[in-house]
């Protein structure tokens, strides 16, 4: 009895929660919510959901390759969104790609965070030359445009690896390139908060307590700054699936074999003027669809978070 | 007759997620020409949206529900933005609470002035600096003609009140708003600042709202009084009447919550219309609790003792150091705190004194200078260990309560973070314990423990950091303004709180305000400082019946006039 209780009240408490209230009480946060959390369960459930395995060449024939969409003129209502040059199922293709693709995003974002708020907390905390070298490094880094960057440490790291593990290795270097390509973004958003933190007298008090550093950095002020660094990861979440996208199609991200959206839009993009429009046309929408309903999350949840702007 | 500005029933609304909220309820007042009516009230009490609502400048999304604003016998709650901001300009002059923010940064202040008047007064370029020239000279600015080609940065804040009052008049304005004119302020310039707006009202005629919560500015400059809490108007009538015998039981405790600076008492009149204070509970047998276990074996005699101690900033960087333009912000200050004594620190913002107590925290490290505390050189390099140790012996209480509590912890990790990293309980069991008699100790509820810092009010916080400074076993208690963000009622419950504990557990306190009069209250000896130095260092009764330093007399002289208070 009482243990319904609680957990109502905890509920309760929740809906009480002025983010969770205007998280319900504005009309874009609910859509963009909705088609984000659509598109990564869809994506995820790929294997279960998806009408074919695009991965298995049993059920791959040559012969239904380039079919339309099934509406249009010799489509086949087997193929909803037609087939490619292959004969895969467009629509299979996409929930893959879509996983790849989201994926890739996240723990890119992962990847930068992880070394950017570090980098930043470190260097907004001790500042003096600490704070110089770090944040001069992450400037250099943001002259030079993002994607470029990428390449670069795309194009090392291929050619570090073997002949043979290329290929299944590649994935782990695009998410390595993206992560290393935005980290800077990170570092900076995390100092910042961390220069405002630390000048709190809570911080000052836990000083006089005689917590160390460590301590300090990790239990006070990195929960702190969290807030920035959460809406800057969600806006970075698109970001990455768009540079992911990039590489793979100017052919330096994921292979055609385990295609991503990007992938798939780079090889469709071959046919479009011999008139196969579908095959690049529906994975460019399921990408426009996913970044944009993950930009306006992030936008809301900027607006949300700071006090500022209420 | 008629009233130059009448507010009739006047209620307005916040309409919230939790239902409406009456911000304002049923508040009638007048202002004559001439006169200068106080609206006084703690924070809440709604006394700037009586203000605000006569601008029509209500923040959304709150909104007048009821009642009539008749202004020269016209009605205006109900005129459309347009012909507001026409009022606006003409007919009413507003001066906000922080001239810092109400200046525009990027405008000289002649652009700023001639903008105005041309919108308002429809007259020339030409003519219009020579009106700003004038108004400038009409609120006490030397070299008018030079000033209006400076930027606001280039006053100080003083002097940037004043630009801001003649902005207020440069529509030639009948009625004047004052939103807390003179809070940003400090004590020297706000008697300034008073006393202008004082002589124009009466100059010009004009008739003046000053919006406060200083009972000490109602005092210096009002006519007439009307007392706000909670939204509603509890009293109203001539300044002398109400401050002299006060009818309602609210404006009774609001003004015996003020310290008095001319007579000791032992404890603060405590304000018990407010309620929400818990009674501190007083711990049996402090002598054998374990907040007292750990004190010293030896006992120093001088508990601070700091020789010679500076400190500077720099303000400009650059590659040289002649080109390096430094701050002396604490300036070869010797003082000695003996132990169980209450030490005060008083002086205007920028005088050092805050810094001085970061220094002998061991917040800032200082440029030069001795700083022992119970006969130990703390800044000496070696002893690293005993160094650490005694510096636990200090705990710091702060200024501002929204920003010393970490927000993303519960009351009850933030009180036991202390014990617990210095395992200073045997286990988990003692430590809660602990923690449960140090709330109670500073008087608030054991529920309290399980909540985040921000379901609790300014004054609750503030109970709570001293909880938390408490956990550490302090034997030295470095206050930091603690009450300076607190209404007048909480502020009495917080110092009674820390004058209790300091004799409970014979602590050393050094105790920093800007507020003589609390420092009368709370210390046995003063130090006044200005510019980073020490000027006088004396008993506290001594100072004030017979100060020696210039400096001292003239702080002496700026006390609220307490003649007006009591009878």
């Amino acid at each position: 009895m009482s243990e319904t209780n609680k957990s109502s009240s905890r509920w309760q408490r929740f809906l009480d929660n002025d983010i969770v209230y205007s998280f319900f009480t504005t009309p874009g946060a609910i859509i963009a919510a909705s088609i984000t959390f659509i598109a990564i369960t869809a994506a995820f459930a790929a294997p279960i959901i998806a009408p074919y395995n695009p991965f298995d060449p049993a059920q791959i024939s040559l012969w239904d390759g380039k079919l339309p969409p099934a509406w249009a003129d010799g489509g086949s209502p087997a193929y909803l969104l037609g087939t490619d040059n292959q004969g895969r199922d467009m629509l299979s293709t996409i929930l893959y790609g879509g996983r790849i693709s989201i994926l890739v995003g996240i723990a890119a974002v992962f990847l930068g965070m992880l070394l950017g708020v570090t980098l930043g907390v470190i260097s907004g905390y001790f500042g003096g030359l600490t704070d110089t070298i770090i944040m001069r490094i992450a400037d250099v880094q943001l002259t030079i445009p993002g994607i470029l960057v990428a390449i670069l440490i795309n194009g090392i790291g291929r050619a570090a690896l073997p002949l043979e593990l290329r290929e299944e290795f590649a994935i782990y270097v695009v998410i390595v390139a993206i992560g290393l390509t935005d980290w800077p973004q990170f570092a900076r958003v995390a100092r910042g908060a961390t220069l405002v933190e630390a000048e709190k007298e809570y911080v000052q008090a836990a000083k006089l307590i005689g917590l160390p550093k460590f301590t300090i950095i990790l239990r006070h002020i990195l929960p702190n700054t969290l807030r920035p660094v959460l809406v800057i990861a969600t806006i970075g979440l698109a970001l990455a699936i768009i540079a992911e996208a990039t590489l793979s199609f100017l052919g330096q991200g994921i292979p055609p074999t385990t295609p991503s959206l990007g992938t798939l839009i780079r090889v469709g993009n071959e046919f479009l003027f011999s008139g196969l429009w579908w095959i690049t046309f529906f994975p460019a929408i399921a990408l426009i669809i996913l970044v944009f309903s993950v930009n306006l999350l992030g936008d809301w949840m900027r607006d949300a978070l700071n006090p500022k702007l209420r | 007759m008629s009233h130059l500005l009448e507010i009739k029933n006047l209620s307005v609304n916040f309409p919230s997620r939790r239902g409406q909220v009456a911000a304002v309820n049923q508040v009638s007042i007048s202002v004559e020409k001439g006169e200068v009516l106080g609206l006084v009230g703690e924070s809440g009490a709604g006394k700037s949206t009586v203000g605000n609502s006569v601008i029509n400048l209500l923040e959304p999304p709150g909104y007048i529900s009821g009642g009539e604003i008749i202004f020269d016998g016209i009605r205006i709650d109900q005129k459309s933005n347009e012909d507001m901001r026409k009022i606006r300009g003409a007919k009413i002059g507003t001066i906000f609470q922080d001239p810092q923010t109400s200046l525009n940064p990027l405008m000289t202040i002649g652009k700023q002035l001639s903008e105005t008047l041309i919108e308002t007064l429809k007259i020339s370029g030409s003519s219009a600096r020579e009106k700003s020239i004038e108004l400038l000279e009409s609120v006490g600015i030397p070299d008018p003609v030079e000033r209006l080609n400076a930027y606001p940065h280039q006053f100080s804040g003083g002097m940037r009140q004043r630009v801001v009052i003649a902005l207020a008049l440069a529509g030639d304005p009948d009625l004047i708003i004052a939103d807390e004119p003179t809070t940003a302020l400090d004590v020297s310039i706000q008697k300034q600042i008073l006393d202008l707006i004082k002589s124009l009202c009466k100059a010009r005629n004009l008739g003046v709202i000053i919006v406060t919560h200083d009972i000490g500015v109602i005092a210096e400059i009002a006519d007439r009084v009307a007392v706000m809490y909670n939204g509603q108007l509890v009293e109203q009538g001539t300044v002398k009447q109400v401050l002299q015998k006060p009818k309602h039981d609210y404006t009774k405790s609001l003004i015996s919550a003020v310290p008095s600076g001319d007579q000791k008492l032992h404890r603060f009149t405590v304000v018990d219309y407010i309620d929400g204070s818990e009674e501190k509970v007083t711990l049996e047998n402090v002598s054998d609790h374990w907040l007292s276990k750990n004190k010293s074996s030896e006992t120093h005699k001088t508990a601070i003792s700091v020789k010679d101690l500076s400190i500077e900033f720099s303000i400009r960087q650059a590659l040289f150091r002649k080109n390096r333009i430094f701050l002396k912000a604490v300036d070869n200050v010797s003082l000695q705190i003996q132990t169980g004594e209450s030490f005060g620190l008083v002086g205007e913002s920028g005088s050092g004194k805050s810094t001085l107590a970061r220094l002998i925290a061991g917040l800032y490290q200082p440029k030069s200078g001795e700083i022992d505390i119970f006969g130990h050189d703390v800044l000496q390099r070696n002893q690293k260990a005993k160094t650490s140790l005694i510096r636990r012996k200090m705990q710091m209480i702060f200024q501002d309560p929204y920003s010393s509590l970490n927000s993303r912890m519960t009351v009850e990790d933030i009180i036991s973070e202390p014990i617990r990293f210095h395992r200073s309980t045997l286990n988990s069991n003692e430590t809660s314990k602990v923690v449960n008699d140090l709330i109670s100790f500073v008087g608030m509820p054991m529920t309290a423990l399980k909540k985040y810092p921000h379901e609790f009010s300014g004054g609750q916080r503030q109970r709570i950091s001293i909880a938390r400074a408490l956990a550490s076993r302090p034997e030295i208690l470095i206050c930091d303004e603690p009450t300076s963000a607190l209404d007048v009622s909480v502020q009495a419950n917080i110092l009674n709180l820390l004058k209790d504990l300091q004799e409970e557990l014979s602590l050393t306190m050094l105790f920093i305000s800007h507020d003589l009069p609390v420092i009368r209250q709370m210390c046995d000896r003063v130090a006044v400082m200005q510019n980073g130095k020490i000027c006088e260092i004396a008993k506290t009764d001594t100072l004030f019946d017979d100060p020696q330093h210039e400096y001292s007399k003239h702080l002496l002289g700026l006390m609220p006039r307490m003649d007006l208070f009591r009878l």
